[in-house]
């Protein structure tokens, strides 16, 4: 009995995983798969009407990537945003939760919501609104800072300036994501610990050193790597606010991708980029984890 | 099972959406894709069309300039180009690489109101690929020099001058007239056309070796790059990009900038923002050129009608072709858009014979040269604007920049270089 | 106790009040602008509310631009995505977290490896995939992507996990099938878990922006990120214009959050849980 009753979970179990497997499969690793395989050659738009015209390419799309200087100053760009924006990003999500779980706060549960909002509005308007925002002459932010006394800054028209100007608009939209599990993170924070920290004499300052922080060390981790992924991928603000100018200030690599790719047809060459963003986010996710883990 | 009947509907809405068209539409319905301000223009010419067409129903679409070129790339790619689209004359070439468009000569000889001969041979060149032209030429472009006439006149000069030096003497007069702070020349850093214009006239080909490498570090094409440079070294040009300016209509007006390289969209700007009282002040002349007015070449640009090959309704297309060929369309495009008309029976019309700017921009078109006209100009161009904006805020020094520039290029036409060879080869064991 | 703890009290609300007030304008500029007519959004000192509020914007957004399509066509995508995602996902994720089928713990760890891979990998093969079956320029290529989720089947098993073994073990006694135990007992347990996967695939699936740029041609048939994208190349000028664009664009998707809330968030906490 036991048999059979096991075989129809066998059985039941794969009819109910088949459908996602087969869409996954399909949709998602062949792709992949076929992705690296194009990586290989030079397909590209002449190929697409005569196939006979591909060739079989080598590792020879990964050495002109390699040595095309767009591509290290698209690759320098990204860093910029992943190393500038994602600390900036986390730092302001860990001060919000904080604020938004303080014991006195009066509806936490409005801020909470508040801080959210930007995450769900949809990217492409809010980067409208935020270019309208950055105008030199027109905008609201250089209007506020001239009433501090700044010069109006040049946002998206300045190489220098625009890629900054990109990180806070992403800070903004971003941080109340990791703010959520930050405060999921520091809810489950049991009480006591706080309470011995505080019968030993520690104040305020010293519970967070010392209590806090190491208790947030495996989300400080998943927050830390979730977020590098996705600034990896920056992509939608550059299309639409600066195109990856100005001077190619904010060509991202994988704005270089589609570039190439849908732009210019070079499709081998636009998956050779895909996969080396793709080496390049996994040795960051273990560097990452690496140097964190250490820390305990 | 309701659970089923969700997922049947679920899955069966998007798909039956794809595939839906106007139900129960007895007409031909055709999909005409155009750009720009053109796009949003024509749609008044295809009314008339559909009046004298009933059977044939025109469905417009416009595609911002910014886009268009990837637009269509993409629907080649996925199959769903439009029956008949606009085409910058400059991508003819690529389209006809990919095989994507028809070629028109059979339908051209049995259409007796599109005669080759009836237009400016520039332009006709442009849409012609190896003997067999894919495009009608729907309207014409080129660059010619807006000016301030009084400034001009003021530092001595009753004309513009038609040489290279002169040219540069009669700007530093006219800096001088103008006053401290004012410029002689407005040359944005991101628009690269008048670099390649001056390469042309300089006598760079551009592209050498059948188009399969770069000549940006030619002589030719480095003399046509010190000129430009110096304009901006000796101050006589400021060197931001074209949105620095928020109102350039406004500072020709001041004074601030005297003379700017445009096409014919901007004679009816300029009569527009202008203010009339200064409406005689400005004028147009034809591009001086580095050894006299004889070799101030301008560019041979303009959008030509083309047909796509994946289209079911190819006649009905051709006839809105033709529509928008006759000699009275063209006519009323360009009073509609300011485009000047690609028909040169057309210019006989008194309403252009008599405006002295159109008379500049016939005389211009009779000395144009066509860009190189291979799949890959586009990308070329723009790796030429990157450039450009670098050499002129003093990023780069131009001899370092044109060599990247050529290796780019090099790079970006490898396989068109391979593709050649192998012709050459396969024709080579075919003798 | 009491003034001892007003100051630092003050000082945490005036902050927390700062950072909303901070984080909110964009997005109220962004209403008021909609409303302001043109050259209004556009000068100096620029504005923070309209002088004579106008519906203008919106107006033309519906009669010129189409806009209405545009609203048809995210919502028929995001629902689609939504339904798919739903049945598939639950179904799978079920399977993971409670049926003992063969090879069921390797084939997860490999789903989970895969979510290190960025989506823009396949992106052009998928195309290509598409267009060979004749899914390019439809909407039921823009739906594809999100029809099986890894992240979704994760956040579903996880969620499963807690189903009591001997919930289900009693109906198996009793002599249910399968299906019948998945129908009629687990789905209407893990009913929080899927509206917070429906809001979820939803919300992405209104908001994706590169994919439906890729695959899409026709402009009848874009979704509202498109649509807006495509329409700011063009009327830059118009800044009251865009900002009703996207005011219209993000107004859906913020109802739905604020009506949704606690499934939402649950979610997202729920993501930080490792497996």
């Amino acid at each position: 009995m036991r048999g059979v009753a096991e075989a129809r979970q066998n059985r039941a179990g794969w009819a109910f995983v088949a459908p996602a497997l087969a869409l996954i499969g399909l949709f998602f690793f062949m792709p992949v798969l076929a992705g690296l395989f194009l990586s290989f050659t030079d397909f590209d738009i002449y190929a697409i009407g005569r196939p006979d015209t591909a060739r079989f390419m080598g590792l020879e799309n990964y050495r002109q990537v390699l040595s095309n200087p767009l591509f290290w100053q698209a690759l320098g760009n990204t860093f910029l945003f992943v190393i500038l924006g994602g600390p900036l990003s986390v730092l302001t999500s860990l001060v919000a939760a904080l604020l938004v779980s303080a014991k006195r706060v009066r509806y936490p549960g409005l801020f909470r919501s508040i801080f959210f909002m930007p995450v769900v509005t949809t990217l492409v308007a809010v980067a409208i609104v935020w270019r309208y925002l950055y105008h030199p002459q027109y905008g609201l932010l250089n209007w506020a800072l001239g009433a501090v006394g700044i010069h109006p800054v040049d946002w998206l028209g300045d190489p220098h300036w625009a890629m900054f100007a990109i990180i806070l608009m992403a800070v903004w939209k971003n941080f109340g994501y990791n703010m959520l599990i930050f405060i999921a993170g520091l809810q489950s924070i049991p009480e006591d610990l706080y309470e011995a920290a505080h019968l030993d004499g520690a104040g305020g300052w010293a519970q967070f050193r010392h209590v806090t922080l190491p208790s947030l060390a495996p989300t400080f981790l998943f927050v830390g790597v979730m977020t590098m992924l996705g600034n990896f991928q920056l992509f939608a603000e550059p299309y639409v606010m600066t195109q990856g100018g100005p001077l190619k200030a904010t060509t991202t690599v994988v704005l270089l991708m589609y570039e190439e790719g849908f732009r210019w047809w070079r499709m081998g060459m636009a998956a050779a980029l895909a996969f080396v963003l793709f080496v390049i986010m996994f040795l960051g996710t273990l560097i990452q984890m690496r140097l964190q883990g250490e820390r305990r | 099972m309701r659970r089923g009947c969700r997922l049947v509907l679920a899955l069966a809405l998007p798909l039956a959406l794809a595939g839906c068209r106007g139900a129960g539409d007895a007409r031909t319905t055709i999909r005409f894709w155009a750009m720009g301000r053109e796009g949003e223009v024509v749609q008044e010419l295809v009314r008339d069309f559909e009046r004298e067409n009933p059977a044939i129903h025109v469905v417009v679409q416009q595609i911002p300039w910014g886009a268009a070129h990837e637009k269509l790339l993409t629907a080649h790619v996925g199959r769903s180009t439009p029956d008949v689209a606009q085409l910058g004359n400059t991508w003819i070439a690529e389209f006809t690489a990919l095989r994507a468009i028809e070629p028109l000569d059979r339908r051209i000889a049995a259409t007796p109101t599109i005669r080759p001969d009836d237009y400016f041979k520039g332009i006709w060149d442009t849409n012609v690929m190896e003997g067999v032209a894919y495009g009608i030429p729907w309207y014409v472009d080129t660059r010619v020099l807006f000016y301030r006439r009084d400034l001009l006149a003021r530092a001595g000069y009753d004309s513009m001058p038609g040489s290279w030096d002169e040219w540069r003497r009669a700007m530093e007069a006219v800096q001088r007239v103008a006053g401290k702070d004012r410029f002689a020349i407005f040359l944005p850093t991101n628009e690269y056309t008048p670099w390649i214009v001056f390469g042309m006239q300089a006598g760079s080909p551009l592209l050498k070796d059948g188009d399969t490498r770069g000549a940006f570090s030619g002589p030719a094409y480095r003399r046509a790059a010190a000129f430009y440079l110096d304009l901006f070294e000796r101050g006589l040009a400021p060197a931001v990009q074209g949105s620095s300016i928020a109102n350039r209509y406004q500072e020709f007006e001041r004074g601030t900038i005297n003379m700017y390289i445009s096409g014919p969209w901007d004679v009816g700007e300029f009569r527009r923002r202008i203010a009339p009282a200064l409406q005689s002040s400005w004028a147009t002349a034809p591009l001086p050129g580095p050894d006299g007015p004889a070799t101030g070449v301008s560019t041979a640009g303009g959008s030509s009608l083309v047909l796509f090959r994946a289209s079911r309704h190819p006649d009905e297309a051709w006839r809105l072709v033709e529509f928008l060929s006759r000699p009275e369309q063209q006519l009323r495009f360009w009073r509609l858009t300011g485009d000047l008309p690609a028909r040169v029976e057309s210019w006989r019309d008194t309403a252009l014979t008599n405006d002295p700017n159109v008379r500049t921009f016939g005389r211009q078109l009779e000395r144009v040269v066509s860009t190189p006209r291979i799949p890959e100009w586009e990308q070329i161009s723009l790796r030429l604007q990157d450039k450009v904006e670098a050499m002129v805020l003093g990023h780069a020094p131009a001899d370092s920049a044109l060599a990247a520039l050529d290796r780019d290029v090099d790079r970006i036409l490898e396989k068109r270089r391979w593709l050649v060879e192998r012709e050459r080869r396969h024709a080579g064991d075919a003798r | 106790m009491k003034r001892k703890a007003l100051l630092p009290t003050l000082t945490l609300h005036a902050v927390l009040v700062l950072g909303a007030l901070v984080t909110l304008t964009p997005l109220m500029w962004m209403v008021s602008a909609s409303f302001m007519s043109p050259g209004e959004s556009n000068s100096f000192p620029p504005r923070l509310l309209p002088q004579v509020p106008t519906l203008q914007n919106y107006v033309d957004l519906f009669t010129r631009l189409n806009l209405a399509r545009y609203l048809l066509n995210s919502t028929l995508v995001a629902v689609s995505a939504t339904l798919i995602s739903l049945i598939i996902n639950s179904m799978a994720g079920y399977a993971f977290a409670k049926l003992r089928f063969a090879g069921r713990e390797r084939v997860f760890h490999i789903l989970l490896a895969a979510l290190v891979i960025p989506g823009q990998v396949g992106m052009l093969p998928l195309f290509l995939l598409l267009k060979s079956m004749g899914l390019v320029n439809t909407m039921a290529g823009v739906v594809v992507p999100f029809m099986a989720g890894i992240f979704g089947i994760f956040m579903v098993r996880q969620y499963a996990m807690s189903i009591p073994d001997d919930l289900l073990d009693a109906a198996r006694v009793d002599g249910a099938g399968e299906y019948r135990i998945l129908w009629n007992i687990v789905i209407p347990v893990i009913q929080p878990i899927l509206v917070t996967l429906a809001v979820f695939t939803f919300l992405s699936a209104w908001n994706d922006f590169m994919w439906p740029l890729i695959v899409l041609s026709d402009d009848a048939k874009y979704t509202l990120p498109v649509a807006l994208a495509s329409l700011s190349g063009e009327h830059v000028q118009d800044t009251g214009l865009m900002m009703a664009g996207s005011v219209l664009t993000v107004l859906p998707v913020v109802v739905l959050f604020i009506v949704l809330q606690r499934a939402y968030i649950r979610g997202v906490m729920m993501g930080s849980v490792k497996g």
